[in-house]
């Protein structure tokens, strides 16, 4: 592997499945601790209405428009979870298939019926995303690294997700106290002055907006797998929620780089001569890291002594 | 156009795809109430997006035998051997680890499905255009139907309508309480098998009409739809079935009659529509009758806790007590009783003290115990019972208003 | 001004005293979970430096009473202060032991770093924990008797372990007022004297002191004012004139049986 052929078409791409896989298992620590872990299928989900929307009403398919539509229809649809669940007493699973499917369908025919042909727009391109055609066209070796007009050539994508990953990783660090606190012990943290609700909300706002990120660049499995699989292995190796959230960021980033190989050399080993789907690969590979913390982790099984006791 | 599609005039195959979803709807209302009786309407989701890695390596080993990748039959035996799958890793993911039960669905769907989407595209590779059947299986299509795949899901939904109809009893008792249920000789693990033995035949059958993504829809939507209506979890189910029926038929039919209307967001937003109506509208636990409850028990609080107030020569605090005691006449601005609100005011702090009296008694123990602070004392106590009461408590009698 | 004005005025006077001189007053508070009041317009004041039971048969809301106190939970109607003001401006004053049942205790933490939540409102968002706080956190352990299992993670200790954790976490918050939910529920005989004998300490500190309880057997031992209710406020006072077989019955209805009260209360003996 050369850095001539390296540089320019596998490097931005790991990286943005790094950046990505980080960005989305961050808040998906507390998503599982929360038992909220699928909120991130949720929204997921509703990012399709949401771009849809958006081009719809703007008539474009820049990119801000297209997130912020998204990020609405997350909140949107995080509204209407918790307004079913307390308003119509519905049990929040329940709650939560009933709006992503039914905002889901509200996309895809959106999407059928209006005429989006000219635009690239479509439900596949919204579940698998592009990884591999994020390549860097003016890199042509290692020493573009160095090179202001190279690098002014990145795909923008990449500068995306960087400050998405980095926004995720300071509104975590900024408050990471009253989030463990909260999760911990609601009652205790409203007892202390935390408000709960406002800081729950915040949670879920940032993971969308993580979402609606790497959506763009790598699709929706991608997102419900990095929410999930990493955090939850990271759950089976550790006690400490410090560690837990270090390996969470290890497996996320073995996942993508992992991942992104294997789809893209995996194939030429075989004897094939195409790629497979990185995003599809990254997905599997935190797959596989998960059944071998269920089988292996050394903190797999449940503690805590059996309330009434 | 739309009434010939919904009085089936439109052809042979789609009044055959039209009757299949209404039975597959009808299918899954029901099989979903137990899921969602059961709290886990979720597993659905991951059992139908595990069946997309089944299609791709049934479709891989078709074409490898010599075959056509798209055979329907085919297809589905692949898609409901992986479903299978992903269902036994949920299981052994919720009991062996710390791991909740959404974290296990959550993880079985999205890798599942990623592993289907790296099928996919090994699909593409080694023949392509062949794939282009595949697409459809994800949000449904009936368009360019065969007829022999319109008969298998016209079957395969009556076979499922059937086996659910055969299996209910057994599920509601298990849904309802299972200890019960094990008492009598069921086994409740197997009942749950069955039950997504049931979703899995639901999803495998609806893949083709609905699309995998979106089969969840119309296994949770119906029973959530249904609860509104009924406390009974035997109507659930069968209300759930009718919504269910009705999603399937009419949003089939709507999809049939204009191009350009896939089948499965049809007849999801065709459920979702009852559910908003549903949520809305229903006569005890919908929104607007809920609403309306609220705002008559948070007034009769407010109004005894005001009477309360008066009768003691306490302050009347809340600005909404001062405002509903005004607007019932019982008081005016400054928060001074009128003639009528002394009465009543006297009335309430009497029952409050024959509540408290009735606390000490050990006969009226059962009627002591439906204290609430609002009911007045005559709904549960006869005149005789009330004298009686009046006779421990001694003092004057107050005079009625 | 007319006799009736004068008396009322007067009434407002003492009224405001009372709310000044408490930690912790409550007015007209009601509260409903659905349909049903859990509580109904409870009046209640607890008194500076005391040790209050609050009592009361399953369902009375009595842990509904606490949560509605510190904001927890939403009252319908009512009004909460705490040493004379509004609740928010005094937080940092009140400690809360919430029922042990109420957190997972599964939650990848370890016992040090739960009695370290409790210099939360200290620390603030953002302020490095120091080997003074963890010092701080070691003594709080000492306290209850826990200081050897620092390092433990939080689901392998037992029950009353897990009580004198909590217990410790609110020792950490340095507060002058202590609202504690069920502290002594399924608890081992050790634990509940090691808890006993701290709320003792800080009470003889002068720290107000307000408990949940179920143990009627206990309260003439560990309280010295009760206050009873059953939705609404049964009795208020010191456990010799307030806990009284006439009060218990009233309280618990026909659940308790007459002898048993009399053995139980002080008013009989």
């Amino acid at each position: 592997m050369s850095g001539a052929d390296f540089v320019p078409l596998s490097l931005v791409p790991i990286l943005i499945g790094v950046f990505t896989a980080i960005a989305c298992a961050l808040p998906g620590n507390f998503l599982l601790l929360r038992r909220q872990a699928l909120i991130g299928d949720a929204i997921s989900h509703v990012v399709l209405p949401g771009i849809v929307l958006a081009f719809l009403v703007t008539g474009s398919t820049g990119t801000w428009p297209m997130m912020a539509g998204a990020a609405v229809a997350a909140v949107v649809a995080v509204v209407l979870i918790e307004a079913i669940r307390r308003l119509g007493r519905v049990e929040s699973g329940a709650a939560m298939g009933v709006v992503f499917t039914a905002m889901f369908a509200g996309g895809v025919l959106l999407l059928e019926r209006s005429d989006t042909s000219a635009v690239h727009l479509d439900v596949e391109h919204a579940l698998m995303g592009n990884l591999e055609s994020l390549i860097w066209l003016d890199a042509e070796g290692w020493s573009s690294l160095l090179d202001p007009v190279a690098l002014a050539g990145l795909p923008p994508e990449l500068t995306r997700i960087f400050v998405t990953m980095l926004g995720v990783a300071a509104f975590l660090w900024l408050f990471w106290r009253p989030l463990k606190i909260a999760t911990f012990d609601e009652g205790f943290a409203q007892g202390a002055g935390i408000r709960t609700g406002a800081l729950g909300m915040a949670l879920v706002i940032v993971a969308a907006i993580a979402a609606v990120a790497a959506f763009d660049a790598v699709g929706s499995i991608i997102v419900i797998a990095m929410f999930i699989c990493p955090p939850a292995a990271a759950r089976l190796m550790t006690d400490r929620l410090e560690a837990q959230i270090a390996w969470s960021v290890g497996f996320a980033t073995l996942s993508a780089v992992a991942g992104y190989v294997l789809a893209g050399y995996g194939p030429l080993w075989f004897g094939g001569v195409n790629a497979v789907s990185a995003a599809g690969m990254i997905a599997t590979v935190s797959g596989v890291i998960l059944a071998l913390a269920t089988i292996f982790g050394p903190c797999r099984s449940r503690t805590g002594a059996p309330s009434g006791t | 156009m739309l009434f010939e599609a919904l009085t089936l005039q439109l052809g042979y195959n789609a009044t055959l795809v039209a009757v299949g979803a209404a039975l597959l709807g009808v299918a899954a209302g029901v099989t979903g109430t137990f899921l969602f009786l059961r709290k886990r309407a979720l597993v659905a989701d991951a059992i139908s997006h595990a069946t997309l890695p089944g299609v791709g390596l049934a479709f891989i080993v078709m074409v490898l035998a010599g075959g056509d990748g798209r055979n329907l039959a085919g297809l589905m035996a692949g898609s409901a051997l992986t479903a299978w799958g992903g269902l036994i890793c949920v299981q052994a993911i919720t009991r062996r680890t710390r791991l909740s039960e959404d974290a296990a669905i959550g993880a079985v769907l999205s890798v599942f499905f990623g592993a289907g989407i790296v099928l996919l595209t090994v699909i593409q590779t080694m023949s392509s255009g062949r794939q282009a059947g595949l697409d459809g299986l994800l949000l449904g299509s009936t368009a360019g139907m065969l007829r022999q795949d319109a008969l298998m899901i016209a079957a395969g939904g009556a076979l499922t309508l059937a086996l659910v109809l055969i299996l209910r009893r057994a599920m509601i008792l298990v849904a309802f309480d299972s200890e019960y249920a094990r008492s009598i000789g069921l086994r409740p693990d197997r009942v749950d098998m069955m039950t997504m033995l049931l979703v899995l035949a639901v999803t495998v059958v609806g893949l083709k009409i609905v699309g995998l993504i979106l089969i969840v829809a119309l296994l949770i939507i119906p029973p959530v739809t249904a609860r509104f209506w009924t406390e009974r979890s035997t109507r659930v189910a069968a209300y759930a079935g009718v919504v269910g029926g009705v999603s399937g038929y009419v949003g089939a039919a709507l999809s049939a009659s204009a191009p350009a209307m896939p089948t499965g967001p049809i007849i999801v937003l065709t459920c979702f529509v009852l559910f908003l109506l549903s949520l809305l509208l229903a006569p005890e636990r919908g929104l607007l009758a809920a609403w309306l409850r609220h705002r008559r028990f948070q007034e009769r609080v407010h109004i005894r806790q005001g009477l309360l107030a008066l009768a003691q020569g306490q302050e009347v605090y809340e600005p909404l007590t001062i405002r509903l005691l005004v607007r019932k006449g019982l008081a005016r601005r400054d928060g001074v009783p009128t003639e009528a609100g002394r009465a009543r005011a006297a009335k309430a702090l009497r029952d409050e003290h024959r509540w408290q009296a009735l606390h000490g008694l050990a006969e009226y123990e059962a009627i002591s115990g439906l204290y609430d602070g609002l009911r007045d004392i005559e709904t549960v106590l006869t005149a005789d019972q009330i004298d009686e009461l009046d006779a421990v408590l001694g003092g004057p009698r107050e005079v009625t208003p | 001004m007319t006799h009736l004005e004068l008396a009322a005025d007067h009434g407002r006077m003492v009224e405001a005293e009372n709310l000044a001189s408490s930690p912790l007053a409550i007015r007209g508070l009601t509260v409903s979970y659905g349909e049903k009041p859990a509580i109904f317009s409870v009046d209640a004041t607890f008194e500076d430096g005391s040790m209050t039971a609050i009592i009361g048969p399953n369902g009375a809301g009595k842990s509904t009473l606490l949560k509605a106190a510190l904001g927890v939970v939403r009252p319908l109607s009512g009004r909460v202060t705490v040493y004379g003001g509004p609740l928010e401006g005094a937080r940092g004053r009140i400690a809360y032991v919430p029922q042990r049942a109420s957190v997972d205790w599964d939650f990848p933490a370890r016992v040090i770093d739960v009695v370290l939540m409790g210099l939360y409102r200290e620390l603030g968002l953002l302020a490095r924990v120091t080997g003074r706080h963890r010092s701080r956190a070691m003594d709080c352990l000492a306290r209850v008797g826990m200081e050897n299992f620092a390092h433990r993670q939080i689901g392998k200790l037992s029950g009353g372990q897990q009580q004198r954790v909590f217990l410790a976490r609110a020792l950490a918050q340095d507060a002058d007022l202590y609202l504690l939910d069920e502290p002594f529920a399924g608890v081992d005989a050790a634990t509940e004297k090691a808890i006993i004998d701290v709320l003792k300490a800080l009470n003889a500190g002068g720290k107000t002191v307000v408990a949940v309880h179920h143990d009627l057997a206990t309260v003439t031992e560990y309280f010295d004012r009760v206050f009873l209710i059953n939705v609404r406020k049964v009795g208020e006072g010191p456990v010799e004139s307030t806990f009284t077989g006439e009060a218990l019955q009233k309280a618990y209805g026909g659940r308790l049986a007459v002898t048993q009260i009399d053995g139980l209360a002080l008013g009989a003996v």
